[in-house]
């Protein structure tokens, strides 16, 4: 694999909700336009690892970051930071498809309209682009003004998708895209996943480690908090280093 | 040595695979040794049953074959499981081709005894290189059954031996021809024995390098040096 320049550099990070410590001391370079995949058990801090780095923690009260997470070179977790430039640049799609209770154009033009001023012509083709991206002009073309609701669950998560996407971020953050999704939606996201590469950088967080290994360049094991192996995808699942990793990745844990 | 996995059933069907490996390895060590009594001493019943176990060894192949393709459907092993896998295709092909080895020395056992006398001392020709092809075959499998990638490095080196031997063995049998026409079929038998003999330690081989693959996740087949490096 040839070397990708680092996107995202994080160091030294811990993170607190509360008094509890559930980030311990992580070091992880993402790397651009690669696929990342954060893997371990329920409460390893993986979900919590990627809501740092778009600061979507910044909403609770209560939740702080330590040390450093630097996205090009600047350092997100520094206070007057513009936290909403922040996420249109690093994007987020979440477990449960979230779309608006509104049409699905206006799922995708929303977030659009709040840091770009498009002409009409304009936001129709950058709706069209970005459903094209995330692979669901196709189905939703002729219905367009149809509730973002009325869609399948598949669809919806392809919605947030490109509604993810419109904005033209330079990094997706996906957490468990694919978990309340039927097989064939699922091998329609990891398709996409590996087109929107091309383009963007991409984090997952998943349970499914054959998802992992399908589709990602680097994976990181976590547990209790602390980042156990990194490496390329191809040496974790066929030769981890840490015996914990094998452990995990093997089905023996626990 | 390992965990369990938190699945009993994939534990009780890696370790059902695992031990019909080791079954299956018994058994073409036995018909190994079978063959060469009977090559040495020519007794043509004892021929007859390696030849027919051969069939058995050929029957357990495919069901391991077929077992290795329903863990893999199943259970999608990762790591050392799947490495671990992916060995033990590669060893029951080993196996069976050494089945086949020994069914080929019982044959020619047979052939050459039941033409009478025989005109040189043709078990003698072959005994060194037989009881160091023996010992590796059988070392080898218990580097596999104990995981000992070691003991798998060493016999990878002792390979090289017994290839060396038979190259001598041509030698002199070659000669022998030639000063003598008498003895061409004897020792045109022994040859074909010495060189199923030399296959043998060849698949014995292979069957360390695999040991060496599953413990460490090298694949150190078709590498110059192989044994320097591994052993780094």
């Amino acid at each position: 694999m040839t070397q990708a320049s680092k996107i995202i550099e994080i160091s030294g990070l811990n993170f607190y909700y509360g008094k509890t410590r559930s980030l311990h001391n992580v070091n992880l370079d993402i790397h651009e336009k690669k696929v990342t995949a954060f893997i371990g058990p329920s409460g390893c801090g993986k979900s919590t690892l990627l809501r740092t780095l778009n600061r979507m923690y910044d909403l609770y009260p209560g939740q702080r970051a330590e040390g450093a997470i630097r996205y090009r070179g600047h350092n997100i977790l520094e206070a007057g930071l513009d936290v909403n430039m922040l996420r249109a640049k690093v994007g987020m799609v979440f477990q449960k498809p979230t779309p608006f209770p509104m049409s699905i154009y206006d799922n995708i033009a929303f977030g659009v309209r709040l840091y770009e001023d498009l002409s009409k012509g304009e936001m129709d083709e950058r709706v069209e682009w970005a459903l094209k991206k995330a692979a669901l002009w196709g189905e939703v073309k002729d219905k367009l003004a149809k509730s973002g609701l009325s869609l399948s669950g598949g669809q919806q998560q392809r919605l947030c998708i490109a509604r993810g996407v419109a904005v033209k971020p330079d990094v997706l953050l996906l957490d468990e895209p694919t978990s309340a999704l039927d097989p064939i939606s699922t091998s329609k996201i990891e398709e996409l996943i590996s087109e929107l590469k091309e383009d963007y950088t991409i984090a997952i967080v998943t349970h499914n480690m054959q998802q992992a290994a399908r589709c990602s360049d680097y994976t990181a094991y976590m547990y209790l908090g602390e980042l156990v192996e990194f490496g390329e995808t191809d040496q974790i699942f066929m030769n981890p280093v840490r015996k914990e990793t094998q452990d995990y990745i093997t089905g023996r844990f626990g | 040595m390992m965990g369990e996995h938190s699945s009993k059933a994939y534990d009780t069907e890696l370790e059902g695979i695992r031990s019909k490996v080791l079954l299956m390895g018994g058994m073409v060590e036995t018909m190994f040794l079978d063959a060469m009594t009977c090559f040495r001493i020519g007794n043509l019943d004892r021929a007859e049953r390696v030849v027919a176990e051969d069939a058995n060894v050929n029957q357990l192949e495919v069901q391991l074959d077929d077992q290795c393709s329903h863990l893999i459907v199943k259970r999608q092993p990762t790591a050392n499981d799947l490495r671990t896998v992916m060995a033990t295709l590669k060893v029951i092909t080993d196996l069976e081709r050494i089945g086949d080895e020994a069914a080929k020395i019982a044959r020619i056992a047979k052939a050459l005894h039941a033409r009478g006398a025989v005109t040189l001392n043709h078990y003698e020709m072959v005994r060194t290189i037989a009881t160091a092809t023996s010992d590796l075959l059988h070392d080898a499998l218990d580097a596999f059954a104990r995981s000992d990638e070691k003991q798998a490095l060493e016999l990878i080196a002792q390979d090289a031996v017994i290839d060396h031997e038979y190259r001598s063995i041509m030698r002199n049998l070659i000669t022998f021809m030639m000063e003598d026409p008498r003895t061409i079929s004897a020792a045109l038998d022994t040859m074909w024995v010495a060189k199923a003999i030399e296959r043998i330690g060849d698949h014995a081989k292979n069957i360390a390098e695999y040991v060496i693959y599953v413990v460490e996740g090298k694949d150190i087949r078709h590498t110059h040096g192989a044994t320097q490096e591994a052993s780094k």
